[in-house]
């Protein structure tokens, strides 16, 4: 099998510079909401937490939500999502309901994994997301599995498979890197770099700090895409996509982008400086990036306000019913071990 | 005088081969590296080199000549200076290894000098299998071969079904029990896998996850300690962490435990690991029927099952079904030898001990019921108990570790279940609590011996 041509790969470099190519008014306007309800229901999260409703680990994607939004721009029904476990917001932005996610993050058995699971491991399968993984790296060997069965199976359908700059470290990312190029695996590897794995920077954890080059002696073209633009984010996906549904193998997007918040709830903060984070927020936060821009072109405070208010009462309804919803009955203890 | 040429082993657990061909003639000038002969077994062909200098005197072993055991003489090489008449002066052949000196009391204890790594055949069973029916034609397979059918039949059956894994394909299998899947069902079912266990099982886990019901081969269980996250915490645990939601129809399968002389690194046994975790299912078989009828249960099964073989038995015969459709049911385990004295507990390669003690006991008058657990998880506790109940005795067999081990969950349970019925504590007999020594000697005491099981069975019978 010969290798088609990189075109992406060389294309890179040169669109880097200009500006991304602008959204339509109806694509900001559900960019908007989409991102802000990750937001909300993350803020509510972080107070759930603070409350004792939720427990373990909670991480919050606040500062990212332009990454999982834009890439759901670029999909079509049929392609699967798999993260790791900071995975709240590509459910929703798959779908998912919010009931259903802030319910499993408070135990219940209206949660999407009756309870079972918790924050980091919910799935849907109407909705085609697949976890909601645990470990650091495993969705990788898994989210090229999705894309095994999807050319096993001669669909079109494309697997995009998140992780962050931490999980690019393991040994089976590359394990994974070599089988996708190797079969010429529809995946879309989104390489979430945030700056930090947990407390450790990318500097302090990286030989080459580069993540869209890591595929490069698998011959898998790589590209950096700004994850704090929507618009940055939907044209690069638009283009991995194409690649994948192009039956040219696997691709990976480096999306740069920043978490607000700890790594988990209980996080120290020592390793970034309070300067540091407001400068992101206050320069390239991703839902003000696109309110300013709906802004100026015409949309209204209040027609934008009302989008805050529906997001607020489905976050606040969430919150409502995980906290009422019954706890699973005891005899769910020895369920769903086997089928 | 003449050199004698002996049939030679391809590997660490062959124990005969076919002669193929002859590549000299009698009387042909032979010189150190000149192919002599070809020689196979059902796994692969190698040429015989002739190590020494001179003339091919004698051919022993005509061409063709199946099952020839590993050292036996097949021809004599002629020095220079000797003729035809000196062949009369070459040695007999060699007497079979003899067990190296052992300690004085493991000594006593050794049974007939067989290498440990070389079982009878396991017996046929069918008379005593409730899966099959009564005046059922058997076959005569292999285990090898047995394998093979059941995962030929199941990709038949179902599109979903597919192979992947170490030179499962082109080469056929590394222990060739996937011989001739790639011809049948093409490279998009049978695909060979980079050396990359951790990745290939995740791979594996994912495909399941969508849908497709894959057979992960491990080339051996050894090398599957690089993807046991993934088959733990992927694969086992999925179903529960979704609330049923996604659940993940795989078998993991390749030969577990000691093959021999292949060191601590290549010779564990994996049965306690993997029966540990509720969510996986954990298969560890013995005879050809099992091997075949548990397999196509496995991959029908909607849970990751763990399918545990051996390497030692692949070539072994055994009697299989001839049904269209024979599936064994998981966690069943079978009364593979009726008696009323003492049960002996074993599964997949400890059978083979556990059968050869309960023929040594019958001689001595005790009668022992042999239970073949088949499936370690989940268990047939049902099984074992009412056996203990009848006989008042046990002794567990297996080739893995006592600390933790199967035996121990077996001695636990008849405890918990049957303590008023025993006689006499449970005994153990397991491999020794060292890393796989590689020296023969040293090898053959660190796995459990026919002695030590009929030792045992006469403790606990108090004989």
């Amino acid at each position: 099998m010969a290798a088609p041509k990189k075109t992406v790969a060389k294309e890179s470099g040169q669109e880097k510079a200009g500006s991304p190519p602008e959204l339509s008014n109806e694509q900001e306007l559900k960019a908007l909401r989409d991102m802000l309800l990750i937001r909300r229901f993350e803020e509510k999260a972080g107070q759930l937490y603070g409350m004792g409703a939720i427990g373990g680990f909670c991480h919050l994607y606040i500062g990212q939500e332009a990454v999982v939004v834009g890439m759901q721009m670029a999909l079509k029904l049929g392609d699967q999502v798999i993260t790791g476990y900071r995975d709240h917001g590509h459910m929703l932005a798959c779908g998912m309901e919010a009931k259903g996610v802030m319910a499993e993050l408070t135990g219940r058995r209206g949660g999407y994994s009756k309870g079972k699971g918790g924050s980091m491991h919910m799935f849907s399968l109407e909705k085609h997301f697949y976890g909601g993984h645990g470990i650091v790296g495993a969705q990788v060997s898994l989210g090229t599995g999705l894309a095994f069965a999807n050319r096993y199976r001669g669909n079109d359908s494309v697997s995009v498979t998140y992780f962050g700059d931490g999980a690019a470290n393991q040994g089976q990312v590359y394990e994974s890197f070599n089988m996708a190029e190797l079969w010429k695996l529809p995946v879309i590897y989104v390489i979430e770099n945030n700056r930090y794995a947990m407390g450790t920077s990318v500097s302090r954890a990286s030989a080459q700090q580069d993540f869209s080059k890591r595929g490069a002696s698998f011959n898998i073209p790589g590209k950096q895409v700004d994850g704090m633009d929507v618009r940055a984010v939907k044209a690069a996906a638009d283009e991995a996509v194409a690649w994948c549904r192009g039956g040219n193998g696997p691709i990976i997007l480096e999306m740069q982008t920043y978490r607000y918040r700890g790594h988990s709830m209980s996080d120290p903060a020592k390793y970034r400086t309070r300067e540091e984070v407001e400068k992101v927020r206050h320069d390239q936060d991703p839902i003000e990036q696109v309110r300013n821009r709906l802004l100026a072109a015409g949309s209204s405070e209040q027609d934008l306000k009302a989008i805050d208010a529906e997001v607020r009462e489905i976050v606040n309804e969430s919150a409502d019913f995980a906290q009422h919803d019954p706890e699973p009955d005891p005899s769910e203890l020895y369920t769903d071990v086997y089928r | 005088m003449p050199i004698q040429v002996l049939m030679p082993a391809l590997s660490p657990t062959m124990e005969k081969g076919n002669l193929a061909k002859w590549l000299k003639k009698e009387g042909e000038t032979i010189k150190s590296g000149d192919v002599i002969a070809e020689i196979e077994t059902d796994k692969a062909t190698m040429e015989v080199e002739a190590t020494d200098e001179g003339t091919l005197g004698k051919i022993l072993i005509p061409e063709g000549t199946a099952d020839v055991a590993v050292n036996t003489p097949i021809a004599t090489i002629l020095a220079d200076g000797e003729s035809a008449a000196d062949l009369a002066k070459a040695p007999a052949a060699p007497a079979p290894p003899k067990a190296e000196a052992a300690p004085a009391e493991a000594k006593a204890e050794a049974p007939a000098p067989k290498p440990a790594a070389a079982p009878a055949a396991p017996a046929a069973v069918a008379p005593l299998d409730p899966e099959v029916p009564e005046g059922t034609e058997m076959v005569t397979q292999t285990i090898r071969e047995a394998l093979r059918d059941a995962m030929a039949e199941e990709m038949r059956r179902d599109q979903d079904v597919f192979i992947m894994g170490e030179e499962v394909a082109e080469y056929q299998g590394a222990y060739k029990v996937t011989q001739g899947l790639l011809q049948e069902f093409g490279a998009r079912r049978v695909i060979d896998t980079p050396i990359t266990e951790h990745g290939f099982a995740g791979v594996g886990i994912g495909a399941a996850m969508a849908g497709l019901k894959p057979i992960v081969e491990f080339m051996t269980w050894n090398f599957a300690m690089q993807a046991m996250d993934q088959i733990i915490n992927s694969a086992g645990k999925t179903l529960y962490m979704s609330g049923g939601q996604m659940g993940c129809s795989i078998v993991f399968r390749g030969p577990n435990g000691a093959a021999a002389r292949v060191a601590a690194q290549h010779s564990q046994d994996y049965a306690a690991w993997y029966s540990q975790i509720p969510g996986l299912k954990v298969i560890a078989p013995y005879s050809a029927a099992d091997y075949k009828g548990l397999l196509k249960a496995a991959i029908r099964d909607p849970n990751p099952v763990i399918f545990l073989e051996n390497e030692v038995l692949y070539g072994h015969t055994g009697e299989v079904p001839k049904l269209a459709d024979f599936i064994v049911p998981i966690g069943k385990a079978k009364i593979a030898r009726p008696g009323k004295d003492v049960t002996i507990v074993s599964w997949a390669m400890g059978m083979s001990y556990a059968l050869k003690a309960a023929e040594e006991l019958a001689k001595e008058g005790i009668e022992a019921e042999v239970v073949d657990l088949r499936t370690i998880r989940p268990m047939d506790t049902e099984t074992i108990i009412n056996s203990v109940k009848k006989t008042g005795r046990a002794v567990t067999v297996e080739e893995g570790w006592q600390q933790s081990g199967v035996g121990a969950e077996v001695a636990a349970r008849i405890m918990e279940q049957a303590f008023d019925y025993l006689d006499a504590p449970v005994a153990r007999v397991s491999g020794k609590d060292v890393p796989m020594p590689y020296a023969a000697n040293l090898e053959k005491l660190a796995l459990p011996s026919v002695a030590e099981v009929v030792a045992a069975a006469k403790a606990v019978s108090y004989r």
